[in-house]
């Protein structure tokens, strides 16, 4: 029963930022299959509705982790549930992050965007970049943790920063120009919005990176997550099925393409 | 493939069999001035003698000169209405959980689907699931002035998937049907129905009639690789000039047999239960491809293209065939009468001569 969705307990809520909370859900009794970093479950809010949100992480126990950002009605009822709320989880849906035979990984993250590629970060014994950046100091997420990170060598930068912020003022793009990666051995995973992926793309390839070595996560409107609600399609792509990890060379022409 | 001949007895008969094993048979019924699709209970129901006039942005009945049941082109509505409702519940929430719905789509048989929309009933049920209906098709002998199923491979004879063909003739000799079965369940209800065998003659007569209605299609697709027209042609002018014309109302794409997008929404009561539906969508609407801060596709040219583009091209990439079977429908109930495959020839003019990139 595809459109019936299995129940999951909220256990853990933590805020990330003003508008952002992390869950953790529980199933209360049967499971969804495991997911794999990049893909997503539609989360449904009792009588509000259901969208489409990223796995944040997958600590392995049958629990869902994931961090959702306020930004209309459904989102916002899930993101204001406390633990013991039950609320209902379809998936995994989509396309994950291809990590087969990568050597050197960069990570791009812009805003909210970091959070499908939590999953990927010091789960790797790859030498992994992590560029992340975010509007404001008060918007970045995961802050603490990722200065835990030891495997990770991250970057923050703001695109305003204030009194209490001494790192990076910029876009992404700018570290972006002048890290020090090997073309031949990096594999690069950008989610963002998009004029930031087709910005951080077109660095990368002008400094040397194949296109079939960047991945993007794209993202349009989902009431489904099966392919049968049409609004996913971007150009030939239904997002829910054939995204939202997708190569470069897939979704250049469709990224530069406008109202596609 | 045995088949068989029989009157408009034989047809009354033949939906009595239908019937009597618990189908709910569906067929053409003149009504609200169209020929609309609805329960048929006996062949009087059919509407026997009327024809339709149809043109871009036009629809009317007519009287025929002949008494002919299925002398007339695509309606208003299509089979989609019965495989894909409008509305449609999904689930329901409440306190206890989230519960399935029981299905309660009754086993249809469809009487008189016409080879284009046979092909549609395919290209839908491959997207929607659902039990395949009983399907009896009426071959095309009489195209209208909109159809263009011969462009799109899809008629006017019959396809695969029918259980049982029927082909109208009425001539000297009187009304009747030529019937062939096409699938086991079909042979079966066929042996159910009184009918002379066919001769040689009757065959050779429905296929002439066919043939003949290959060559009287009222519009023709440009001759070229639609897919690779749509690919090519995303950032030609022409969407603005179609955007001009076109009122995004979305008539387009509630019309057409194989258009399946929906929506799905939450309904409430005032006693905290919910309902999850879906209903039928269209990509003109604007919030069609809403992201948080906004729609993706505001303009009227970004929706045209992206409707025309799925149907002929980017439906191919998705699920391996084209979204467009050459109904016409979509012409005939376009208030501006904009013309799908007038403006897929204007948009391959203006490629050949190197494009015109905006």
């Amino acid at each position: 029963m595809t459109w019936v969705p299995t129940p999951y307990r909220v256990v853990a809520r933590t805020v990330e930022t003003h508008d952002s909370a992390t869950l953790t859900l529980r199933p209360v009794a049967e499971s969804l299959p495991g997911f794999r970093p990049g893909q997503f479950a539609m989360l449904y809010a009792h009588g509000v509705g259901e969208v489409p949100i990223s796995i944040s992480a997958i600590p392995g126990d049958g629990t869902l982790v994931h961090t959702i950002r306020a930004v209309g009605a459904v989102s916002r009822a899930l993101h204001d549930a406390e633990p013991g709320t039950v609320i209902g989880a379809r998936g995994p849906f989509g396309t994950a992050w291809q990590l087969d035979g990568v050597e050197d990984l960069l990570v791009v993250a812009g805003g909210i965007g970091l959070a499908p590629l939590r999953p990927v970060l010091g789960h790797l014994s790859k030498r992994t970049v992590l560029i992340a950046g975010a509007r404001t100091p008060q918007d970045l997420l995961y802050k603490d943790e990722l200065g835990q990170l030891s495997s990770v060598d991250t970057v923050l930068t703001v695109d305003h920063g204030d009194h209490d912020w001494h790192g990076r003022v910029g876009f992404v793009t700018e570290p972006l120009a002048s890290l020090p990666f090997d073309p031949e051995r990096t594999t690069a995973l950008l989610c963002g919005p998009e004029p930031m992926m087709r910005f951080c793309a077109r660095t990368l390839l002008g400094r040397g990176l194949a296109p079939d070595r960047i991945q993007v996560s794209l993202e349009r409107n989902m009431q489904c997550g099966i392919g049968v609600c049409g609004h996913c399609q971007l150009g030939p792509l239904l997002l829910c099925r054939d995204g939202p990890v997708t190569g470069y060379p897939t979704a250049r022409p469709l990224l530069s393409a406008k109202e596609l | 493939m045995a088949s068989q001949v029989f009157d408009l007895s034989g047809l009354d008969a033949l939906i009595g069999v239908l019937r009597a094993d618990g189908r709910v048979v569906v067929g053409p019924l003149l009504r609200d001035d169209a020929i609309t699709l609805a329960e048929v209970k006996s062949a009087t129901d059919l509407p026997s003698g009327w024809g339709v006039e149809i043109g871009p942005g036009h629809y009317r009945v007519r009287r025929r000169t002949d008494t002919a049941v299925f002398g007339h082109s695509a309606g208003p509505q299509s089979w989609k209405r019965f495989l894909h409702p409008p509305h449609r519940t999904l689930m329901s929430s409440d306190s206890s959980g989230f519960h399935a719905v029981q299905d309660d789509t009754p086993d249809y048989a469809f009487l008189g689907v016409r080879a284009c929309d046979l092909a549609a009933i395919g290209k839908l049920r491959q997207i929607t699931g659902g039990r395949a209906p009983f399907v009896v098709a009426a071959q095309c002998t009489e195209p209208g002035e909109v159809c263009f199923c011969t462009s799109m491979g899809c008629g006017p004879a019959a396809g695969p998937g029918y259980d049982i063909a029927l082909t109208e003739r009425i001539d000297e000799q009187g009304q009747r049907f030529l019937a062939t079965s096409g699938t086991a369940e079909g042979a079966a209800v066929l042996a159910r129905v009184p009918a002379r065998e066919a001769v040689p003659e009757d065959i050779a007569l429905a296929e002439q009639d066919v043939d003949a209605a290959a060559r009287n299609m009222g519009r023709a697709m440009p001759e070229l690789d639609l897919r690779d027209l749509l690919a090519a042609g995303r950032d030609s002018a022409h969407w603005e000039a179609v955007a001009e014309r076109c009122l995004t109302c979305g008539n387009c794409t509630m019309v057409c047999p194989t258009c399946f997008c929906v929506s799905v929404e939450d309904h409430t009561d005032l006693d905290g239960n919910a309902e999850r539906a879906q209903r039928w969508a269209s990509c003109f609407e604007i919030d069609f491809s809403y992201l948080h801060g906004g729609a993706v596709r505001t303009s009227g040219a970004a929706r045209y293209r992206q409707w025309m583009t799925h149907k002929l091209g980017t439906w191919h990439d998705q699920f391996g065939t084209s979204g467009c079977v050459g109904c016409g429908r979509c012409i005939a109930w376009c208030p501006a009468g904009i013309d799908i495959t007038e403006e897929a020839a204007v948009l391959s003019q203006t490629m050949k001569h190197g494009g015109d990139r905006r």
